[in-house]
């Protein structure tokens, strides 16, 4: 187990720079004056272009270029915008909200979804089964834009006012609930149908008929036998989601007003901020590699037939 | 028993009856679709309901109707009082759990027994099944082990409650020959060993000869013979169990082409008129299809579902 962990690490390496690198060019390789429109009407100031261009190394070749930031990166310099604000510290505000409310939607996600799905699933047919079919088609057919201004305008002061659904600029919890809900409902319609189509897979398998055979109480059954196999896959797809709710977090975050990096990488490509864009998407990239990696190891831990050796 | 299913109802068991006292091994014989698998399940209570429906009837066990008892009734009935084995063991063992979980599983939620002492319970019935290495490979999944290995540990894990009864069903089919022996040799010892009735369900009659003390043969989900093993084999009372004897392979008549029983078994949502095996029958006469055969006593607990069973068993 020790050695697999190690080889995945070690398999990052090359992921990882091989996105960035790709991230980097795309965004500095736009064939365009990076300068344009920098200095409002005017042309900009040679003296500023030629202080900016040594700054991000706008000079030197592309790989140059990129293993210089790739240099800065790592001793934890994101670098600095035109306007001379630090990407770094833009960052350390926004990151923890974005992240927070991945997390929280990632929650929500996994306990409605997986709850939904078991039920349907044992009970296949009837009442409770429609109504999740039909209101997790609703879910998937909804754009997620379309259900959080819904959301929030019935909800909020302006419709039932059920609660408050306005999101201070440094959130509580409590406030990221609704936000959370909204970016993990996509998801959380597809975890319903996952974890019932397995448990529907799995509940005529020969082993959980010996377990039934056993004499084992209901509870265990279900609770041990058929939910440990059925949730392999479910398991996959959340921990692969979680990459997936931070990019989402972008149209979440502009519905709520949520100063996350959403938001930020928003600003970034409107404005041709190509260091801001290439930071946080790096980020993202960092996240995505260690959620799957995560994946793969409980992957590992679920099902013993599939562990390296 | 039947089956309610969108094609028509399925009667898949029809006045089935037999008896299995302690020490005694019945073996239940039958083409595949024959009911012997449904009976057995039927009597595990692990069928599920629906579609399946129990019509009428009664399973018996320590004097207690079975089919009278509350769902947690039954459930304390499997396993402590009827085990049960199947046909494939890797299947029927949870890929998940290591072996010896789902052993100590047993004596831990049904027996209350620690975790350590389980797990020295668990060793020892599969030294008892004969896997060597007990200790060791009590740990193992059960994809790390080999068939045999597997079906083994599967017994183990059936005799974890010291049951009254073990149902087998089909225990040795997906095994290859020599291993086939081997767990076959194990099941008879252990039987033996702990005075235990056995159920074996099987369509192989060069297993049933080895092993059992009484058959039923089963056809179209009723049983057409019922009789002590050797008797069966020296004068089979029903037409179809002549017809299963003339089709095993023998050594006097090498060279010759095999007989086979022509025609497939009846669909059970459509069984033909009369006695269901007519359309197959070598000793066909009208009665056969208009008529169903009652139950003919042929003397020391035989019994035969033909009309002229007499003359089927004083023909061997």
């Amino acid at each position: 187990m020790g050695r697999y962990v190690l080889r995945r690490l070690l398999q990052l390496i090359p992921v990882f720079l091989g996105t960035t690198f790709l991230i980097y060019a795309l965004v500095w390789a736009i064939p365009q004056d990076p300068f344009a429109g920098k200095c409002g009407q005017r042309p900009c100031d040679p003296a500023y272009i030629a202080e900016m261009s040594q700054k991000l190394n706008l000079n030197d070749p592309l790989l140059v270029q990129y293993f210089k930031y790739l240099g800065n990166l790592v001793t934890g310099d994101f670098g600095t915008t035109f306007n001379g604000v630090s990407v770094g510290e833009q960052i350390a505000t926004s990151w923890p909200i974005t992240l927070k409310m991945g997390i929280i939607a990632l929650i929500i996600e996994a306990i409605i979804g997986i709850t939904a799905g078991i039920l349907t699933g044992l009970r296949k047919q009837g009442f409770l089964d429609n109504l999740v079919l039909v209101s997790t088609l609703f879910l998937i057919s909804l754009p997620v834009f379309v259900t959080g201004f819904v959301l929030r305008l019935y909800l909020g002061p302006q419709g039932f006012d059920f609660m408050d659904t306005s999101v201070s600029s440094d959130p509580t919890i409590g406030e990221l609930i609704l936000p959370g809900f909204v970016l993990g409902s996509l998801s959380m319609a597809y975890v319903a149908r996952l974890t019932r189509s397995s448990i529907v897979e799995n509940r005529r398998t020969d082993y959980v008929r010996t377990a039934i055979a056993k004499g084992q109480p209901q509870t265990r059954v279900v609770g041990i036998h058929l939910l440990r196999n059925s949730l392999i896959p479910v398991i996959t797809f959340l921990g692969t989601d979680l990459g997936g709710l931070m990019g989402g977090a972008i149209v979440t975050e502009g519905v709520f007003n949520i100063n996350g990096i959403g938001g930020l990488i928003f600003r970034g490509i409107q404005e041709k901020e190509g260091i801001m864009v290439t930071g946080i998407v790096t980020l993202l990239v960092l996240v995505y590699l260690l959620a799957s990696l995560l994946v793969d190891l409980l992957y590992a831990v679920l099902d013993p037939r599939i562990r390296y050796e | 028993m039947e089956f309610r299913t969108r094609d028509g109802v399925a009667k898949v068991l029809n006045g089935v009856s037999y008896h299995v006292s302690a020490g005694e091994t019945l073996a239940v014989l039958g083409e595949s679709g024959s009911g012997k698998s449904v009976t057995a399940q039927t009597i595990m209570g692990i069928l599920d309901m629906p579609p399946a429906f129990i019509t009428k009837g009664s399973i018996k066990f320590r004097g207690e109707d079975l089919l009278t008892q509350t769902a947690d009734e039954r459930r304390e009935v499997r396993g402590e009082g009827i085990a049960m084995i199947f046909q494939d063991a890797l299947s029927a063992l949870n890929p998940v759990f290591t072996v010896g979980f789902q052993i100590e599983e047993q004596l831990k939620v049904r027996r209350g027994m620690s975790k350590a002492d389980a797990r020295k319970r668990a060793v020892e019935l599969l030294d008892q099944v004969k896997i060597p290495n007990a200790k060791g490979r009590v740990s193992d999944y059960p994809h790390q082990f080999s068939g045999g290995m597997r079906q083994r540990a599967m017994i183990a894990m059936s005799l974890a409650l010291d049951p009254e009864l073990l149902i087998a069903d089909e225990p040795t089919t997906a095994l290859d020959v020599t291993v086939q022996a081997q767990i076959m040799d194990l099941l008879a010892e252990i039987q033996k060993e702990r005075d235990m009735g056995m159920i074996l369900i099987t369509h192989d009659l060069g297993v049933v000869a080895d092993v059992a003390d009484r058959i039923s043969v089963m056809y179209a989900g009723r049983i057409v013979e019922h009789a002590d093993v050797y008797e069966l084999f020296r004068a089979p009372g029903h037409p179809y169990t002549e017809s299963l004897l003339e089709s095993l392979p023998r050594l006097d008549l090498k060279g010759q082409e095999l007989k086979t029983i022509k025609g497939l078994p009846p669909s059970l949502t459509n069984i033909p008129p009369g006695c269901p095996f007519n359309p197959r029958c070598p000793r066909v006469f009208d009665r056969c299809v208009s008529e169903v055969p009652a139950v003919h006593n042929l003397g020391m607990g035989r019994t035969s579902r033909c009309h002229i069973a007499e003359e089927v068993v004083a023909r061997g």
